[in-house]
This record gives C-alpha cells, structure tokens and sequence, in this order.
C-alpha cells in the first residue's frame, strides 16, 4: 500500500514536471520554415528523469527524517561512535600517515605533470588560501561578506600598478599587496560596523560591484577595461626562469601560502582573538555585554581577511602577467563564499577539501562544463537540506587544565 | 543600611523613552558593598529596560548613572558602550539566556576574561611567553568558576546541550569571570524547579559573601527574593512605587495591590 501511494506521488511529480517544460523541451518553433517541431522523445526522457529524481529525493528525505529521530534516541551512543571523517581528524595515528602523503603528493606534483596541470594547481591554491581567508570573516566571526573580490582585486591591481610603473619587486609588494587589502578592510569596516545579517551581505555586495566599477572607469590608474598587462613574474635571486619554471615555483609559493593560512588561522582559532570572533558570531549582545570591543573585534577580522585576499592578489597578478577588471567579477566572490558554507564554518580542513573540489572538479570533468553552474546549484540545496553544518562539522577544542590533569593521573 | 558601608552603583531619576512609552520613569536606585538589592515588579514593569540602561545596551533618555569602583574615582557611564561598562566592574546576565551556543561551556567562560587579558592578533600568531601565560591563566580561571557553579562536568561539552538550569548557572559563570564588582542578575530563577531555586538561592549569597561581588537582582520568585535580599525596589509601569526591606515591602498596600491587581503573585 504504501508503495503504491510512494509510486503515485512520484508519478505525479513526474507529470507535473513533463507540464512544465513542455514548451521548453517538447515544443520547438523553427521560424525558418515556419514549422513545429514536436519532440515527443524529450517528453519520455523528461518523464523518466523526473520519475527517477523523485524517488530518490523521496526516499533520501525519509531516511534523513528517520535518521535525525534515532539520533536522538541514542544520542550518547553516537556521541561514542564519531564517523570516519572525524576519526581521521582526531586521530593521530590515523591522520599523520594521510597529512605525509598529502605532502609528498603535493611537493612531487610539479614533477610527474605537465605544466598546464601545474598551473590548474596553483589557482585551485590561490581559491584555497581565498577560502581560508574568507573564512576568518564569515566562518569565525559570523560578517557575512558578499564583496570579498574587492580586496584580492586591491592586491592584484596593488602589485600590477607598483611593478608596472615603479618597477617595483614581486617581494617588495607581497606584503604591500596583502597591508593594503587590510587597509581597505578596515576603511570599508567602519561604515558596516552596526550591520548584521542580511543587510551586511547587500551592503558589501555593493562594495564588491564598486570595487569593479571603479577598475573599469579610472582609467589614470588602473587602466580601465584594457587591464594592466606585462606584470612581472616572482623572481627567485634574480635566477632567470622561463615560464613553466616560474609556474613551479609558483606553485610551491603558492603551497608555502597555504600552510601559512593554515598555521596562522588555527592559531587564532583557538585564542582570545578567534574566540571573540566566535562569539560576536553567535551573539552580539551578549558578546559585548561580556566586555568584548565590537568594533576592534569586527575590523580586526575584516582586516585579517582582507589581508589574505590582498597577499594572494598578488600572487594571483604575477601568475597570470596580465589583469583586468572581468578577473575580479561577483562570481569570484560567490564562488569563495560557497566553499566556506560548503566546507563548515570555521572548519579549517573542510574549507580545504571544498576550495580544492569546487576549483578542480570543473577542471577534470570538462564534459559537463555547460552544467557547471546547475550542478553547483543543485550541490548547494543538496548540502543545505542534507548536511547545513558543512563538509566538516565544526569541532571545538577541549582545553586541560591543571587539576584535570591531576585527577586523570589519579585515575589512571 | 549600614552608613560606612560605600556606594557602588548610584542611579539618578533615570528616564528611557521608547518612543511615546515611558519603559523607565525617573528611578533612583542605589546599591552598596555587600549588598543583595532586588529589582521586583509586574511583567512589563520596566526592570529589564533599566537593567539595559545601566549595562549600556540602552542610552537612557535622562538621569545619572553613577559608578563607584572599589578604591577609584567615580564614573559617570551614561551613554558609555557595553564593553566598557563591563570592563569597570558591572557584569549582567540575561532574562532570555544568551549563551554562545556552539562554544563550549568553558569557552564561553573564558569569553569573560576577554577584557581583563591583552592579547592582540600578532600575540595569539606568535603564541609568546605572555600569550602563553595569559592563556593558561584564563583557563585556569574559568575551570575555577566552573567549579564555584558546579559545571565543571559539562566543561567540553557544548553550551547548547545544557539542561536550562545549568544554562542559567553558565551566565552567572560568564559574568563572574569579568571580575566585576556588582553583579546584576536578571531572572535567574526563571524555569527552575525548587530544588534548583534552592541551590541557586545559596549560589548567590555565597558568590556574596566570599567573592566580595555586590548583587543586584530582577526576581519574580518572592520566596527567593524575600530570602536573600536586603533591600527590595518595587517597579510598576515604569514607576519605583516602593523601597525598603522584605518586610516592609511584604506589607506594604501598594505592593500587594501592584501585585493583585495582576492576576496575584505568580511566585
Ligand atoms: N526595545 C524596545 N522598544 C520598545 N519598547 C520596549 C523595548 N524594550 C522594552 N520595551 C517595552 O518597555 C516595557 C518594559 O519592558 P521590560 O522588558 O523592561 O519589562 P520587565 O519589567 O523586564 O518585564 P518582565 O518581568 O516581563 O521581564 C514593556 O512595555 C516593553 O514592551
Ligand atoms: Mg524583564
């Protein structure tokens, strides 16, 4: 009976579905010849698929609903049994032997492969340390940030403009370029200091198109829509290189980038610093009336994000030799705030993994390049209704204190 | 009242307008050393609005706060932002408990140190001697507050998890670790069974006694509040209408009739 009822509701779906893109897939007015076409065959196909993605839309809600109501009958049972993904973070005698061969993957890559998937690699790291970057503003302290674009375009166009007409060093303005996407941070922190939520996003939304805008229109500084070209690559001791050895060294900048990001953030994470910033995210009275400074723990994080997006700003404009303002579209930032919703807020491994899957999959499954966007669409809602916490759920670290430590070698 | 006894927190004719709403209508309320003061009155009457007004949360619309920290010049806090009004010595709860739920019970503790300790981005990068040293001083001095509440079984877990009352214990917990002189409690027996009234009850006169930290507190259980407090205030519409011991404000006509008129004590 219930399968019955299971198979209609799946029929109808599937129905209704074959409705609504009639016009579209069935349907074909060829205005040459003034005929119609009708395409019976996408109906069959329309209906099929329907009938299928409904099944198993159904069957993977009523598993969800049944899973969510036995975990809270043994909730301490679950609590024992930690999956997979969280075993390998906890343990070390499971994790360290994986970190090793993630290493020395990522140290012989340039070596085993040619020199354009080298280059696939060092812009899936520059949207790795992107991730990481934003995940300090939104991940730990909770500033939804939708303009996060404009500060990597402040590093880019920072270096582009310093090497190009002062002929200034790729190493001199690795630390400018990252300064001053902090500067920027801060200067367009203080106008949203009072803003949370949804209006924070439109407003740095705005920024974010600015940003654009004025790349395009200056055309004293930035050159307009023509872009900067003739960027200098990083030189290393004045050695001379030719591309496909700038590009290595690139990428191993680039890896030395990412486990900086990496030390840095987990340092902060667990410190007075990162723990302010959780808790601005999760209550801002509360935070404040805790004796925490709003604004000094806002801007901080804004600046500290920023200053990544700044750093691999330029690193990103020495890569490619030549920026222009299309480089520095909304969609970058959609794109980085993705893997940090995708990854977990706040969770340092699962931003990784994200930034590394969204960047390369489209990369290695070029068959389904005109789907890219639909399949991230329909990945999104999957991982909303599915898993809201992200890749990796956020773990706390549990701090020891002396007595503690006492009692547990009492017991022990 | 004890005349030697000093003044910690004075208001003055305190006033907040919401629009044409008077929440809070010319109070003054003073609050000593060793002080239990309580704050009663009808729902709506106006407590947690001046409870906001003195934290900073709210600007009053007019009056004086006036603060006098233990062995320091006096203060004037109207206007002054919530972190600093903390960082003077006054720490709060919250009726509606605000907790940072995804942090663990000893992480929202040590949130509370966050004003007495200095760290700054570059200090927790760098993880020097004295990051090191505050640091472990903060968690040694949120565990000890955990102790002090009986939490220290829930430490690691998250704050979210806790039974209600527990929840309740967690805020005093917050508040004490800003080392404040004058405590103010809003509602903290809300929710709880007897049993944990009672034990909350002993929890506040001893953080009195052997912390040295003065209480002021927003109560709707008079059990409670007739136990452990001094001085009782008594707010109706915005209005102070009495003032004076629990046995004064248990026989006073106004009280009784603030109280009736509402349906009875729902103590
Ligand atoms: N932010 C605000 N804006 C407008 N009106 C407010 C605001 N906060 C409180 N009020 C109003 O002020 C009055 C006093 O509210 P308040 O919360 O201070 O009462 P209370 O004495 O704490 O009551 P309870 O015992 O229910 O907690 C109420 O009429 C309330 O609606
Ligand atoms: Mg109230």
């Amino acid at each position: 009976m219930a399968m019955i009822s299971y198979l209609k509701s799946c029929l109808i779906a599937a129905i209704w579905f074959v409705f609504l893109t009639f016009p579209l897939m069935v349907v074909k007015v060829n205005t040459l010849k003034n005929t119609v076409e009708w395409r019976w065959m996408n109906m069959l196909w329309v209906a099929i698929g329907a009938f299928i993605l409904s099944a198993v839309w159904r069957w993977a809600m009523e598993r969800r609903a049944r899973g969510a109501s036995q975990k809270e009958q043994e909730s301490s049972d679950s609590d024992k049994k930690p999956s997979l993904g969280e075993r390998l973070l906890e343990d070390p005698k499971l994790y360290r032997p994986l970190l090793g061969l993630v290493v020395a993957l990522a140290l012989l890559m340039p070596w085993v492969s040619e020199m354009y998937q080298v280059t696939i690699w060092v812009f899936a790291l520059i949207y790795v340390v992107l991730g990481l970057g934003l995940n300090i503003t939104v991940g730990l302290a909770g500033l939804l940030d939708l303009g996060y674009v404009a500060f990597f375009g402040v590093g880019a166009y920072t270096y582009a403009i310093l090497n190009t007409r002062f002929g200034l060093d790729f190493w001199i303005c690795l630390p400018i370029g990252g300064l001053t996407g902090a500067l920027v941070g801060v200067l367009l922190g203080f106008p949203i200091l009072r803003l949370r939520g949804d209006y924070l996003a439109i407003v740095t939304l705005g920024f974010g198109s600015i940003a654009k805008i004025v790349y395009e229109n200056w055309e004293g500084v930035f050159n307009g829509a023509r872009g900067i070209e003739k960027i200098a690559r990083p030189g290393f001791f004045g050695m001379e290189m030719d591309i496909s050895a700038a590009t290595t060294f690139t990428y191993y900048l680039m890896l030395v980038m990412v486990v900086f990001t990496i030390f840095v953030t987990n340092r902060l994470k667990d410190s007075r610093i990162g723990r302010a910033w959780m808790a601005l995210r999760e209550d801002e009275i509360a935070c404040v009336a805790m004796g925490v400074d709003m604004a000094r723990t806002k801007l901080g994080a804004y600046a500290l994000g920023a200053f990544w997006a700044g750093l691999v700003g330029v690193i990103f404009a020495s890569q490619t030799t030549y920026i222009n303002p299309a480089s520095f579209d909304f969609m970058l930032s959609a794109i980085v705030l993705s893997m940090v919703v995708l990854g977990g807020m706040g969770s340092i491994v699962g931003v990784v993994i994200a930034a590394l899957v969204l960047n390369l999959l489209p990369e290695y499954l070029r068959a389904f390049e005109d789907y890219r966007m639909l399949v991230f669409g329909a990945v999104m809602v999957l991982m909303m209704l599915f898993r809201p916490q992200g890749l990796v759920s956020n773990v706390r670290k549990t701090y020891t204190h002396s007595k503690k430590v006492h009692a547990e070698e009492a017991n022990g | 009242m004890a005349e030697n006894t000093q003044k910690l927190l004075e208001v003055r004719e305190l006033t907040m307008d919401f629009g044409g709403l008077r929440a809070v209508d010319s109070i003054t309320l003073e609050v000593c050393t060793g002080e239990i003061v309580a704050l009663i009155g009808p729902n709506g009457a106006g407590k947690t609005t001046f409870f906001n007004c003195v934290t900073g949360i709210y600007k009053p619309t007019r009056g004086e706060i006036l603060v006098h920290p233990p062995e320091q010049k006096t203060y004037k806090i109207n206007g002054f932002k919530p972190n600093r009004v903390t960082a003077m010595g006054l720490a709060r709860t919250f009726q509606n408990i605000r907790l940072f739920q995804n942090m663990t019970v000893l992480e929202n503790v040590m949130i509370g140190r966050h004003c007495r300790t200095t760290t700054n981005i570059l200090g927790a990068i760098l993880r020097g001697k004295n990051t090191n040293r505050q640091e472990r001083e903060t968690i040694e001095r949120s565990y000890e507050l955990l102790e002090k509440v009986g939490l220290v079984h829930f430490a690691d877990e998250f704050a979210k998890n806790l039974p209600y009352g527990a929840q309740r214990r967690l805020e005093i917990a917050r508040a004490m670790a800003t080392d404040p002189f004058l405590l103010l409690l809003d509602e903290p027996a809300a929710g709880m069974n007897p049993q944990e009234t009672k034990d909350l009850d002993e929890l506040i006169v001893r953080i009195k006694d052997t912390e040295n930290i003065s209480i002021l507190l927003i109560e709707h259980d008079m059990k409670l509040v007739m136990n452990i407090s001094e001085r009782i205030y008594v707010m109706e519409y915005g209005k102070k209408i009495a003032h004076g011991s629990p046995q004064e404000i248990r026989s006073n006509p106004k009280v009784i009739e603030a109280y009736l008129g509402e349906g009875g004590d729902d103590a």
